[in-house]
Order: structure tokens, then C-alpha cells, then sequence
């Protein structure tokens, strides 16, 4: 592989890892704070990716269906967190499977009613339609820029949040101990509610941003659930800053490993998950209890 | 005998609802006759096809068409009536046996129809194939293996097998004057099998494959992919993906800005059924298939219009394929005038059959059951796939390992 190559393929590797992380963040969110082992995470990425198709075609707009669509996503977030997580946060994560793995049934039959079973397009906003000229005969598309850029600021603003305000605090202090939190006076029963829309949200958004790169079909959300779930495993379960990182290790095997090993392609993000456990076994920015 | 147990068949009767998109009509013919009594057993049809997730469409298009066709039959085979079991393949292998041998063993269904996915089809076929099983119809996977080595004199295909939309598609691509290409596809059966009948058919016309690119089954993230062929600069790219996968590898293609220098070619599940989907991004790409939607012939023509009014969705080749999976049911029960025990009879008229009102155009069977048949090559414009010939006439599966033919 020659230098300019190689440089693309790194692009690409951080373009995918940027994507990637802004949907596992929100997994790691719920998994690590709430306890909860969250399998409709990726069912919540096709929910927005769907909505994303819905509203653009309504309002001719994709940044209106972003606009319209994350505060759905919130609400629909807190609905399912109120009437079905909610009672399940003492019990076994047995439960928590059997709960959140109904929901992946109940939002795929949902879409089906709803949208049918053929596959959509949403257009790219007009003013990121250009591209950049790589080498002679490939060029990069300015979206997939502009979503790392809308990548990078979510996570900056997931790291400020969490580390920097009162919300994050609590959040944090909830994660830790959720008995001794209560005690001092918080309500962790909102808390935990935020969290879980936040969560919900982050996945809609990445499925409604994502959604004019990966087409919108029925069924797109399991596989995006199953790359999440070891993105956050290698990161470290409940660390945004585990998952980003993470995300970029996986960005950089999967592209790499199809280039390079293309024979074991499928496996080689396994494999990086499995040496990174013998290594840490909480993952990478997993705490050590 | 029917037996009347609301347990067993109005439950079942309302999966079938809930997994069809014609549900509704299902449920309410079904609901009258179960209490019907006397007359004749109904005909069972087991339905083995995908109703959820990626491929969902592919089923409920050939389950619509198929029943639209015994619709037009006035809802008979051999002059009974018909009564249909079906069940949500969910694209999984390992749950087929479980679920061949529901339809089979429990259901006892006259005639089986199903998959749309290679890997099922082998499986099936290993169970059913042979003096014992049922009658079964192959409504779209394309496996060269179920009419090859594991072709059985009870084991009929009214689809295509991966060689055929294939093969054709190498000289389409050598008389354009290419001489090297770049291959992709996914790493499974069907890819496998598309890719080496396509590659093979452009060496024998004097081009060779400078790199064939297998993509994990089903990954979706390209870009690695096309960031390679770039690199190497063939003169065009044979592909072969289909559903989700196509419209994204397609749009993808087209914004690393590879379409305008290197052509793509592929079998015609590249753009069938999304080509809107794709957009402009799919313009100008010329494929090879068994259909198109605007063949010229009066069959197409009634069957689309047919299928709009029923359905109020556009016909493509799936149901195209379930609509033969119907006729070809119907041509077989008059024959025996719905003696469903007969079976030697019943094999001996479809291995006989000439469907020469297919939407597809005429086509017959071959030795190893498999359709005989015109390969058109086709051209997207203004998001229709246009035919632009025929890439191939009457073309029969080589059925390698196959010891009927």
C-alpha cells in the first residue's frame, strides 16, 4: 500500500470511527449509568432514520427533520423508560434482555406498519452535496466530512456535560451509587429517565444523520447494535471517552483489516476485541472495581 | 377431516395476517370456509419466506403475486380450494429445519414454496428433496447447488439460479471493450456464485479479473472498498449486492465519484426494486436479468397493472417469480384435476411445463428443474431499468453435479 493510499484509508477508518462512536455513546450512556443492557439501542437508530425520511419528505428539509425528530426521539425515550425500564432496574439484567430485546420486536413491527418494507433514500442537504478530489479518479463526499464534524462536536459536548455541570455530576454520582445519591437528596428516578432519552436520542440522531449515507431499510439496526456493543465493551463499559476511542480502533481495524487481510475481514474487529480484553478486561476506560 | 380447533387455526390464521402484507384478505377468505362443511379438503400451500427485516419486501412481493395468480384462478387448484400456511423465514438458516419440518410433518402441506435465501434453500432441499417429501417450489433463491447436486425430482425452481443473471453479464461487459475488472460482492453463497459465473463468462471473451473484493455478509460500510478500486482503476466493476446493501453500495459508488470513470455492471438485483431508492446515483448502470419491468409483451403489461390495482405497489422480478410460482401450481393441479396424491403425475406436468404467458416472456424447465430462459440486458434511466435486448436467449443452467440432467 503506497503513502496516499494508506492516507485515505486512514480517512476513511476515522470517518467510520466517528460514526460509529456517535452511535455507541449513547449505549454506553445507558449501559454503564443505568445498569441497563440496552438491545433496543439499534432498533432507536433505525426508529430515527426512519423518522428522518419521514420528516424530510414532509418538510423538504433534512435539518427540519433533525429539528422535529430529536425532540420525538426524547419523548419516546422517556415514554419507554417510564412504562417498561423503569421497573426493572432491581432485578436481574436477564430481565433487561428479555424487556429491551421485546422492544427490538415491537419497533420493528411498528416500522413495518408504518413505513412498509421497501427501501428509501434521503436526499443530502443541498449545500453539502460537493465533493473533494482525492486522487484522479476518487473524490470525497463533503457530507461524510461535515458528519464527522457533527461527530466531533457531540462528543465534546457529551464530554463538557458530563464533566463539567451539575447534571453530569449527578449523572456520575447515580452511576457510582445509586442508594447513597437518593440519600442526599436527588432524584435519581429523573435522572435515570434523562439518561435513558438522552441515550435514545443520541442513536435517532446518528440514524437520522447517517440516513442519507445508509439508505433507510427494514431491518437496518440490528446489525449497527451489534458493532456498538463491542465498541463500548472495548472502551469500557460506561465510558464516553472508552467509547470514542473505541470507535476509532474499530474505524481503523474494519478498514484496514478489509484491505489488508480481506480472508478474515468479518472477524478482525472480534479479534481486536478479544486481544484488548486478555489485555483489559474492562475494557480500555472500564473501572477497576 | 377439518378439525375445529380455534387454538390451532385461527392463531395460526392471524400469524399469517400479521406476517403478509395482504394479511387482511388472507384472514377474512379464511375465516367463512373454516366452518364450511363438507366438500373437499382445502389444498395446503406451506409458505416458507422472509416477512421481517432486511428482506421483507422480497417476501411479501412474492406471497402477493402468488396468490394474486390463484386469485385469477378463482382462488383454486384443480378445483379446490386453497388454504395457506405461512411462516417468517427470518432469514435464518439455522431455524429451517425447524421450520421445513413444521410445514412438513405438523402442517402436512401439499406443496411447499420458498425461500428467497440460498443458504435455506440448501437446507430445505436436503430435507425434502427426494421420494418423501412434498412437492417444492423455489420462488426465488438461486443456489446452483438445489439444481445441481442437490437436485431431486420433487425440488422445482420458478426463479433463476445464480449463474444465469450472472454469466450473461461478462461478454456484456467484454463487448462494451473492457478488458480488466474489479469484482465485489458479499462473501456468501449467492455472491460467490454470481461472481465466479460473471468473472468466468469475461474471461472467456478475453478480459480477466484483476481483483475480486468479497465483503462480509452483511456489511454495509464500503468505503474501505471503493477507496481500493480507486487505487487500482479497472476498466469497470462487476458487482453483485441486493436490498439495503445495493441502494448503499450504489449511492456510494456514485459519491466517491467512481461511476463517471469506471463503469458498473452486475447481475440485476443491483438496481431491481431500488433503483428510486438509488436515484441518479444508479443512472446509466447496465445489468443483466431474467425481467424488466417494461417488457414488451401483453402478459407484463396485464400482470403489472394487475398487481398495481391489488396492491398498489409496483411489480418487480420477485413477483414476477411468485406470479410463475402460481401458474405453474395451477398448470400442475388441473393436470391431475386436484388429485394431490398423484404425485408422479404432478412432477411429470411441471417438468413438462411452458409458461408461455410469463410476465418474464415464454420459458420452460429443464432436466434439473430449473428455468430455461431469456437473460435481458438492461439500462437504468429516470430510475426505470430499461431493457436494451437480450444478453442471452433461452439460457439453461450448466446444473453441474446434477444426475437428472
Amino acid at each position: 500500500m503506497d503513502f496516499s493510499s494508506f492516507l485515505i484509508q486512514a480517512l476513511n477508518s476515522v470517518q467510520y470511527g466517528f460514526l460509529l462512536f456517535l452511535v455507541a455513546s449513547g449505549l454506553t450512556l445507558i449501559f454503564g449509568i443505568m445498569g441497563i443492557i440496552n438491545l433496543a439501542h439499534g432498533a432507536f437508530y433505525m426508529l430515527g432514520a426512519y423518522l428522518a425520511f419521514w420528516l424530510a419528505g414532509l418538510t423538504g428539509s433534512l435539518l427540519a427533520a433533525v429539528l422535529l425528530g430529536v425532540p420525538l426521539m426524547i419523548l419516546i425515550g422517556i415514554a419507554i423508560e417510564r412504562s417498561a425500564i423503569s421497573f426493572l432496574y432491581e432485578r436481574d439484567h436477564l430481565y433487561q434482555v428479555l424487556l429491551t430485546y421485546g422492544l427490538i420486536l415491537i419497533l420493528n413491527e411498528t416500522q413495518l406498519i408504518l413505513w412498509g418494507t421497501g427501501f428509501y433514500s434521503v436526499p443530502i442537504p443541498e449545500m453539502f452535496r460537493g465533493s473533494i478530489p482525492l486522487t484522479e479518479n476518487q473524490v470525497y463526499p463533503v457530507y461524510r466530512l461535515f458528519i464527522s464534524a457533527v461527530c466531533l462536536g457531540v462528543a465534546l459536548g457529551l464530554y463538557l456535560m458530563i464533566q463539567k455541570t451539575q447534571l453530569g455530576m449527578t449523572i456520575r454520582a447515580g452511576a457510582s451509587s445509586r442508594e447513597m445519591t437518593e440519600a442526599l437528596g436527588i432524584n435519581i428516578a429523573r435522572v435515570f429517565a434523562i439518561v435513558f432519552a438522552l441515550g435514545a436520542a443520541l442513536a435517532g440522531f446518528s440514524g437520522m444523520i447517517g440516513a442519507p449515507l445508509s439508505s433507510v431499510y427494514p431491518g437496518m439496526g440490528d446489525q449497527i447494535l451489534i458493532i456498538s456493543f463491542v465498541v463500548v465493551v472495548i472502551g469500557g463499559i460506561g465510558s464516553v471517552k472508552g467509547a470514542f476511542v473505541g470507535a476509532m480502533l474499530i474505524g481503523l481495524a474494519d478498514t484496514f483489516g478489509k484491505v489488508l487481510l480481506p480472508e478474515v475481514a468479518s472477524i478482525v474487529i472480534y479479534a481486536v476485541m478479544a486481544l484488548v480484553l486478555l489485555w483489559r478486561p474492562r475494557g480500555l476506560f472500564g473501572y477497576t472495581a | 377431516m377439518k378439525k375445529h380447533n380455534p387454538n390451532g387455526i385461527s392463531r395460526r390464521t392471524l400469524l399469517t395476517g400479521a406476517a403478509a402484507a395482504g394479511g387482511i384478505a388472507a384472514v377474512s377468505s379464511f375465516i367463512p370456509t373454516r366452518f364450511a362443511i363438507g366438500g373437499q379438503h382445502k389444498v395446503k400451500i406451506g409458505i416458507l419466506l422472509p416477512y421481517s427485516g432486511t428482506y421483507a419486501m422480497l417476501g411479501n412481493s412474492i406471497t402477493n403475486a402468488l396468490k394474486l395468480r390463484i386469485e385469477e384462478n378463482g382462488g383454486m387448484l384443480g378445483g379446490r380450494e386453497v388454504e395457506y400456511v405461512a411462516i417468517d423465514s427470518e432469514m435464518s438458516v439455522p431455524k429451517t429445519p425447524t421450520n421445513t419440518n413444521k410445514l412438513v410433518g405438523k402442517e402436512k402441506v401439499d406443496f411447499l414454496i420458498g425461500p428467497v435465501h440460498s443458504g435455506i434453500a440448501q437446507a430445505m432441499a436436503k430435507i425434502v428433496g427426494g421420494d418423501q417429501g412434498p412437492i417444492m417450489i423455489v420462488p426465488n433463491a438461486g443456489s446452483n447447488l438445489v439444481t445441481g447436486p442437490l437436485c431431486a425430482p420433487n425440488i422445482f425452481r420458478a426463479s433463476f439460479s445464480n449463474w444465469q443473471p450472472a454469466w450473461p453479464c461478462g461478454e456484456v461487459m467484454a463487448n462494451d471493450g473492457h478488458k480488466k475488472i474489479v469484482t465485489i460482492t458479499w462473501g456468501y453463497a449467492a455472491g460467490k456464485q454470481m461472481m465466479a459465473a460473471g468473472r468466468d463468462n469475461f474471461a472467456e471473451h478475453g478480459g480477466s479479473s484483476i481483483k475480486d473484493i468479497l465483503v462480509p455478509f452483511p456489511d454495509v460500510e464500503f468505503q474501505a472498498h471503493l477507496s481500493e478500486i480507486a487505487n487500482l482503476d479497472p476498466d469497470a466493476v462487476f458487482a453483485f449486492f441486493s436490498g439495503g446493501g445495493a441502494v448503499k453500495f450504489v449511492k456510494d459508488y456514485a459519491a466517491a465519484g467512481l461511476k463517471d470513470n469506471i463503469p458498473l455492471y452486475g447481475p440485476g438485483f443491483l438496481t431491481e426494486g431500488v433503483s428510486k431508492a438509488q436515484g441518479a446515483a444508479a443512472e446509466g448502470i447496465k445489468t443483466t436479468l431474467h425481467y424488466a419491468a417494461n417488457l414488451d409483451n401483453a402478459a407484463n403489461k396485464r400482470f403489472r397493472a394487475a398487481y398495481k390495482e391489488a396492491f398498489d405497489a409496483d411489480a418487480n422480478v420477485f413477483s414476477v417469480q411468485g406470479y410463475d410460482t402460481g401458474s405453474l401450481l395451477i398448470s400442475a393441479m388441473d393436470a391431475v384435476e386436484g388429485d394431490t396424491g398423484a404425485t408422479g403425475d404432478l412432477i411429470q406436468t411441471l417438468e413438462a411445463a411452458q409458461l408461455t404467458d410469463s410476465p418474464r416472456g415464454a420459458w420452460t424447465m429443464s432436466k434439473a428443474h430449473n428455468p430455461i430462459q431469456d437473460i435481458y440486458l438492461r439500462q437504468v434511466e429516470n430510475g426505470v431499468n430499461l431493457v436494451k435486448g437480450v444478453a442471452a436467449a433461452a439460457l439453461e443452467d450448466p446444473a453441474a453435479g446434477c444426475k437428472m440432467a
